[in-house]
C-alpha cells in the first residue's frame, strides 16, 4: 500500500490537470504577447484563467498577477511594496512561525533598513490580536501573516488581525501567506481586509512553478523582475500558460463540492489525532486543549495538517521506517528539513527541546482516505516500540 | 595557437625492466578511455618510448587536458605544435612562430633541444640546435641562450611529423590503473575513505567499493552520495564495483548482546569481515580503509589492531599517518570535500556510544562476541546474499 501523506509538501496533480496542461502545450505554445492569431490564444488562455481565480476569491482579474509560485508571491509581494512605500514608513510586521518564504525576505529588507517586528505566538501556533496592536506603529507600512502554518497547521484569524491593522492606520498594507489555506479555505481578501495574498500551484493539485499574487489595485508596488513589462509591468516574463491554465483548472476542481469535502478532511484528522494520542509517548501539537469536544477543537487547525512528536525517536528514522511501509511524511517542514536546523516554529510554539527532532508531519489532501489513515496508526504502533528499543545513550 | 597533439610524459613506468611494454600498453588503454568521454578524434599510440596523442579536427583542449589530468601514469602533458617537414627554412618560421604565440614578451633564457628520430632528416641533432638558436636570437633581441638551466627548453622532434614543444602541464603521476591487481576500499560517505581509494588506485590498483548502510536509520540520500563519492573517484580510477550491504540487523543484534561502549569496534570488526569476503569473491588483494592513528576512538593503535585481527588480507591503510587538514587538502583536490560534508548521518554513527572505549582490549572483545553466536552467522550470510551492486563509471 502506497500512502502519500505529505500534501503540504506537494500534491499529486490533477489527471485532467496534467492532461489540459499537456494538450496547451502541444497546440497552443504561441506566446501571449504574439500580436497574431497563435499568440491571441495563448493570451485567451491567460484571461480564462484569470477569470477562474479571481471569480474564486472575488476580487478584479487585473489584481490576479502571475508568479513562479509561493516564493515569488512573497518575495515580490514584501519587497515590491516595502520599496515604493518607503516615504510612509520603514516598519515591517510579520510573525516568528513564518514560512522562509517570507523570514527571509524579512531578513533581506533588514539589510536595506527596514525594521522588522517578528511577532510571538501562543501555544497553538496562533497570534493574539492584542500582541499585534501592541506592535504597530505610525511608521508601520506592512504586515504580513500566513492563513495556515505549514508545519503546524494552526490557523490565524485574519480578519481580526487586519481589522487591527487597519483600525490603527487604514493605509497598512495586510499580506497574507495562503500557500497553505487556498484550497482549504474560501478566502475573500476584500472582505477580509486583504490587501495581497500568495498563493502557490503545486499545493492545490496544480503543477510546480506556478502561483500567483492577488494584490489590490490600489497597492503601491514596485517590480521585482524587469524586462518586456507582462502583466502590467508588475511582473516581466514571457507568461507559463500551460501551468498557469493547470492552475486555475486545479483551483475550480477543488472548490467543487467544498464544503463537504472539507467537512470529511476534519472527520478524517479528529479520528486520526484520536488514535495517535492512544499510542505511547505520542502529542499532537497545536491543537487547542479545553471542553469542547475534539471535533470542535480540531476546527480551530487547517483540516489537512498533524504535527506530532513522538518521544525517545527521531523523525527522520521514524520517516524512513514509515517510507519502508510505503508511507511517505515530513519531519518537521518538507521545505526547511534537508538542513538539520531546528524548527523555528516548533520552538515558538514551546515544543520541549527533546521533542523538536521527534517531530513529524502528515498532511493530508482531498484524495486521502480513511483506510490509509488506519494502514499508517497501525504503521506506527508496531514501529514505535521496535524503533524505542534502540536509541542512542 | 592550435595545439594538434600532446605528448605525454610518464616516470615511474619507465624504470620497469621488462614489464615496461605491459605498463605502457596499459597507460595507453587508460588514456584511450579517458579521452572517449571528450568531443573530438584522438589517436592515441606509442612508438620509441614515447607515447603521443594526436588530435584530428577540432577538439576542446581545456576538456582534454583536464581528462589527461585523471589519467594515473601520466607525469606531464605537453601541448604541442605538428607541422609537416617543408624544409629548413619553413621549420625556423614555424619555430619563431611558436616563440611569438607562446611567449608573447620574448625575453627568457632558452635552449633549443633537437631530436631527430627520422634519422634520413639532412640535418643533424646539434645542427638543427645551432642553426635554431641562432634564428631565435636573430629575431628576439631580448632572449639568451642558457644551456645549463634555460628557462625555456624548446623541443623539436623530427618525426614523420615536426613536434614542436616546450610547456608541460603537470600530470597525476601514479601508475596505470590496472598494472597492480585491484583491492576493495572500505567506502563510507566521509572525507577520509574517498581519499584513501583514491590514494591507493594512484598506485595502479583497480578499485571495488562496500557501502554499508542501515536503513531506516540510514537515508536514501546518505547511500546516494556514497554513489555520487565513488563517481568522483571512478573519475581517476575507471569503473568501481560499489557493493552495498544492508547493515541494519547486524547493527541492531550487536547493540542488544554487547556492551554500549563496544558497539562500534565490534561492529568495524563485522565491517572487516564482510568487506574481506566479497574482497575474496571478486578476487581482490587486500582491503583499503581511511584510517589515520587517533582521529577517532576506532582508529587508536589499540582499536586498529583489534578490527585488524579479523582480516586475513592485508589491510591497506594510506592515510594512516595524515592529519584531517592534509587529508581534506586531498578532498578538495580531487572534488569529493564538498559531496562528503553533506549532512546524512552514515551508520557508524547512528548508535555511537557518548564514551566509547579507546583502548578495546582482544580477549575482552572477544568474549563479548561469544554473545552473538546464536544468530550472528545467519546474519553474516544474509547481509552477503542481499548486498546490491551498483556499477559506478
Amino acid at each position: 500500500m502506497q500512502v502519500y501523506l505529505d500534501n503540504s509538501a506537494t500534491t499529486r496533480p490533477f489527471d485532467d490537470v496534467r492532461e489540459m496542461m499537456r494538450e496547451i502545450e502541444a497546440e497552443n505554445y504561441g506566446n501571449p504577447s504574439s500580436l497574431h492569431m497563435m499568440g491571441v490564444r495563448s493570451e485567451q488562455e491567460l484571461r480564462h484563467a484569470r477569470e477562474i481565480l479571481a471569480g474564486l476569491l472575488k476580487v478584479k482579474e487585473k489584481e490576479i498577477c502571475f508568479t513562479s509560485g509561493g516564493t515569488e508571491s512573497d518575495n515580490l509581494a514584501l519587497i515590491g511594496c516595502a520599496r515604493a512605500n518607503k516615504r510612509s514608513g520603514q516598519h515591517l510586521i510579520t510573525t516568528k512561525i513564518e514560512h522562509p518564504a517570507v523570514l527571509e525576505t524579512m531578513k533581506f529588507l533588514e539589510t536595506e533598513g527596514y525594521e522588522v517586528t517578528y511577532l510571538d505566538v501562543d501555544a497553538n501556533g496562533c497570534v493574539q490580536t492584542d500582541t499585534l496592536q501592541n506592535a504597530l506603529r505610525k511608521d508601520t507600512i506592512l504586515v504580513s501573516v500566513m492563513h495556515v502554518n505549514n508545519e503546524i497547521g494552526s490557523l490565524q484569524q485574519i480578519r481580526e488581525l487586519s481589522a487591527a491593522a487597519k483600525a490603527f492606520n487604514p493605509a497598512i498594507l495586510f499580506h497574507v501567506d495562503a500557500v497553505q489555506s487556498f484550497g482549504k479555505y474560501r478566502i475573500y481578501p476584500k472582505r477580509w481586509g486583504i490587501d495581497l495574498l500568495s498563493v502557490s500551484a503545486h499545493k492545490i493539485h496544480g503543477p510546480k512553478g506556478t502561483g500567483f499574487l492577488y494584490a489590490d489595485e490600489k497597492v503601491k508596488m514596485q517590480p521585482v523582475l524587469f524586462g518586456g513589462g507582462q502583466q502590467g509591468g508588475r511582473r516581466s516574463g514571457t507568461e507559463n500558460v500551460p501551468a498557469i491554465a493547470g492552475m486555475a483548472r486545479a483551483a475550480e476542481e477543488i472548490y467543487e463540492d467544498f464544503e463537504n469535502k472539507i467537512e470529511r478532511l476534519y472527520t478524517l484528522k479528529t479520528g486520526f489525532i484520536e488514535e495517535l494520542e492512544r499510542l505511547d509517548q505520542v502529542r499532537v501539537n497545536a491543537i487547542p486543549v479545553g471542553d469542547e469536544e475534539l471535533s470542535v477543537r480540531v476546527k480551530k487547525s487547517a483540516p489537512h495538517i498533524v504535527s506530532a512528536s513522538v518521544g525517545g525517536i527521531r523523525a527522520e528514522v521514524l520517516l524512513h521506517a514509515l517510507e519502508e511501509k510505503g508511507i511517505y511524511v515530513s519531519s518537521g517542514s518538507a521545505c526547511a528539513s534537508n538542513k538539520p536546523a531546528l524548527s523555528k516554529t516548533l520552538m515558538a510554539i514551546g515544543v520541549e527541546r527533546t521533542l523538536l527532532d521527534s517531530t513529524i508531519r502528515f498532511s493530508f489532501s482531498m484524495e486521502t482516505t480513511k483506510e490509509e489513515l488506519d494502514y499508517t496508526i497501525e504503521a506506527l504502533r508496531e514501529l514505535l516500540p521496535a524503533l524505542r528499543r534502540y536509541t542512542r545513550h | 595557437m592550435q595545439y594538434a597533439s600532446f605528448l605525454i610524459k610518464y616516470t615511474e613506468i619507465a624504470i620497469k625492466g621488462k614489464n615496461r611494454y605491459l605498463f605502457e600498453d596499459a597507460l595507453v588503454a587508460r588514456i584511450r578511455g579517458a579521452l572517449k568521454k571528450v568531443d573530438g578524434t584522438f589517436i592515441v599510440s606509442k612508438n620509441q618510448g614515447r607515447i603521443y596523442v594526436d588530435t584530428e579536427g577540432a577538439y576542446d583542449f581545456d576538456e582534454t587536458v583536464e581528462a589527461l589530468k585523471c589519467v594515473f601514469g601520466i607525469s606531464g602533458i605537453c601541448p604541442v605544435v605538428r607541422t609537416e617537414d617543408e624544409g629548413f627554412e619553413k621549420l625556423k618560421e614555424d619555430v619563431i612562430r611558436y616563440i611569438e604565440n607562446v611567449y608573447p614578451e620574448a625575453d627568457q633564457t632558452f635552449k633549443v633541444h633537437a631530436r631527430r628520430a627520422r634519422k634520413n632528416y639532412p640535418m643533424e641533432s646539434m645542427e638543427l640546435n645551432r642553426e635554431l638558436g641562432g634564428a631565435i636570437l636573430d629575431r628576439f633581441p631580448n632572449m639568451k641562450v642558457d644551456v645549463h638551466d634555460p628557462q625555456i627548453l624548446l623541443t623539436v622532434e623530427i618525426r614523420e611529423h615536426i613536434y614542436i614543444y616546450s610547456k608541460v602541464i603537470p600530470g597525476p603521476g601514479g601508475m596505470p590503473v590496472g598494472t597492480n591487481g585491484k583491492a576493495m576500499l572500505l567506502l563510507s560517505g566521509g572525507i577520509d575513505s574517498p581519499v584513501a581509494g583514491y590514494m591507493i588506485s594512484k598506485r595502479g590498483v583497480k578499485i571495488d567499493a562496500v557501502y554499508f548502510h542501515a536503513p531506516p536509520y540510514t537515508s536514501e540520500r546518505a547511500k546516494q552520495k556514497v554513489v555520487d563519492l565513488a563517481g568522483k573517484i571512478a573519475k581517476y580510477a575507471g569503473t568501481i564495483y560499489l557493493h552495498v550491504i544492508n547493515f541494519t540487523d547486524i547493527q541492531l543484534y550487536i547493540y542488544e548482546k554487547c556492551p554500549h561502549d563496544e558497539l562500534t569496534i565490534i561492529m568495524r570488526r563485522y565491517m572487516m569481515k564482510i568487506a574481506e569476503q566479497i574482497a575474496k569473491e571478486t578476487e581482490c588483494l587486500g582491503l583499503i580503509t581511511g584510517e589515520s592513528i587517533g582521529q577517532v576512538a576506532s582508529q587508536t593503535m589499540q582499536s586498529l589492531s583489534v578490527t585488524n585481527e579479523v582480516c586475513t588480507l592485508p589491510v591497506y591503510r594510506p592515510l594512516i599517518g595524515f592529519d584531517k587538514q592534509e587529508i581534506v587538502t586531498i578532498s578538495e583536490q580531487i572534488d569529493t570535500y564538498e559531496t562528503s560534508i553533506l549532512p546524512f548521518e552514515d551508520c557508524c554513527t547512528i548508535f555511537v556510544a557518548k564514551h566509547p572505549v579507546t583502548k578495546p582490549n582482544l580477549k575482552v572483545i572477544k568474549r563479548h562476541e561469544r554473545n552473538l553466536e546464536e544468530k550472528i552467522d545467519e546474519l553474516f550470510e544474509k547481509a552477503i546474499e542481499t548486498k546490491e551492486l551498483i556499477i559506478v563509471e
